[in-house]
């Protein structure tokens, strides 16, 4: 067997880490842009849409994402198609961060003062319109910084992917790990990478937060 | 193309599911008892510890929270061993979860303290409580009762984490809902048993937790 020195080690988790980044990247814009429709269905659609979108964001946020891989996994393989790694996590993970994005910004939808849209609407502006020039440029710049650290979650989440046989960084640390005997060096340097990536991120959310929070002062 | 589900075959081994719904709910709430105090015990550190403490927890938070709870797991299933501490999957389960419950409940109960009216303490003081009696009696029990529901949903949110615990074997729910179906291959029958399971866990231990809270764990 041929010796791994901490560089080898360190060399092939940088590499795995690519999948983390890129498995992220597909979560969190696929996961916006459902998460963006979503909102739009249940800012304008009836009380019962808005139960529905409800439910949805309650399954996703009250079940294991684990459970939710899982299920991706074996669920769209009885449909007789043949899913990689790839499509159940980028799909069970789209759908996870959908949730949780559209959550979010209800949120801060919500927060906007309800004469801002009686306003707009006393001025014949549609729906449409109402959004584009009332509500969403005052919801946007609330809602940057929670969803810059949910970003942090979604990162962290993908580390389940390699339940399903996704091979991004965990999945590298776990298989380094059994061909070299030195788990504690590997997992140390596995947690080391993610706070690399993850760190940066929560900070910069932390400090929209601030920025936001002397806006309003 | 026809799919039939089977779920009389997954739902035949009910015992198997009690048991890992038992298995979670146990190390939940030992991981919730002690997280908390741990949760207390750091939030206090960083409010009004000395600055080589602050320093310390400080990195254990963000450690832990930029960190996913798998690899933390990992670390301590597989890594620690290495070093010299062997643990059963149960043990390393609890510690984990613990850990991990710790560092955000660190955060939630900071903030709740944070929130204390300087007026307060000061009026405490002037009684000549010590400092560990202001503590404990005037700043601690409201601050709780402030951040209690961000505390709940933590809690909930390790719950369902702990599904990944059955990676190093620990027999809780999701393990039972694996091991169901490496039996009788209805494997999707079995993750959606226990993903409704789940729900239905999350839901009640929500409503169960935002009740008995204010009515039991801080007067009133």
């Amino acid at each position: 067997m041929t010796d791994f020195s901490l560089w080898d080690i360190l060399r092939n988790l940088l590499l795995a880490l690519r999948w983390t980044v890129v498995l992220s990247l597909i979560a969190f814009v696929g996961g916006g842009v459902v998460g963006g429709l979503l909102l739009f269905a249940r800012l304008s659609g009836g009380p019962v849409v808005d139960r529905l979108i409800g439910l949805y964001v309650q399954v996703f946020q009250g079940t294991p994402l684990l459970m939710q891989l899982f299920l991706a996994y074996f669920g769209i393989a009885l449909f007789g198609i043949d899913v990689s790694a790839w499509t159940a996590a980028s799909v069970a993970l789209t759908l996870y961060t959908s949730a949780f994005l559209t959550e979010i910004w209800r949120g801060c939808v919500a927060s906007i003062p309800k004469g801002q849209w009686e306003a707009s609407g006393s001025l014949a502006l549609s729906f449409g319109e109402q959004m584009r020039h009332v509500i969403l440029p005052q919801a946007t710049r609330i809602a940057v910084a929670p969803t810059v650290g949910f970003l942090v979650q979604v990162i962290k989440g993908t580390a389940l992917a390699s339940v399903i046989g996704f091979i991004e960084l965990t999945k590298a640390g776990s298989m380094i790990s059994n061909a070299t005997f030195k788990p504690f060096v590997v997992f140390s340097c596995v947690a080391l990478l993610y706070f690399v990536l993850c760190f940066p991120v929560s900070l910069y959310a932390k400090n929209l937060e601030r920025k936001i929070n002397v806006a309003r002062r | 193309m026809g799919i039939d589900f089977d779920f009389g075959a997954v739902l035949g081994q009910w015992p198997l599911l009690l048991r890992g719904v038992l298995w979670t709910l146990g190390l939940t709430a030992i991981a919730t008892v002690i997280g908390m105090v741990v949760g207390v015990a750091c939030a206090w550190s960083r409010a009004s510890g000395p600055t080589w403490l602050r320093w310390v927890v400080g990195s254990y938070v963000e450690l832990i929270r930029n960190t996913p709870f798998i690899v933390q797991l990992f670390f301590i299933f597989f890594g620690l061993p290495a070093a010299g501490f062997k643990l059963s999957p149960e043990v390393a389960s609890v510690i984990a979860m613990v850990m991990n419950l710790g560092a955000y409940a660190t955060e939630i109960i900071r903030a709740g303290i944070e929130a204390t009216p300087r007026g307060q303490i000061e009026a405490a003081v002037s009684l000549a409580l010590n400092k560990v009696q202001v503590f404990l009696r005037v700043v601690l029990p409201p601050a709780m009762k402030k951040v209690w529901p961000a505390m709940v949903s933590q809690i909930i949110i390790v719950m369902l984490g702990s599904a990944v615990c059955s990676q190093i074997s620990t027999e809780e729910l999701s393990y039972a809902a694996n091991l169901i179906q490496s039996r009788n291959f209805r494997a999707f029958e079995a993750f959606i048993i226990a993903t409704v399971i789940y729900l239905a866990l999350s839901v009640g231990a929500r409503r169960l937790l935002n009740w008995a809270g204010p009515k039991y764990f801080f007067g009133r």
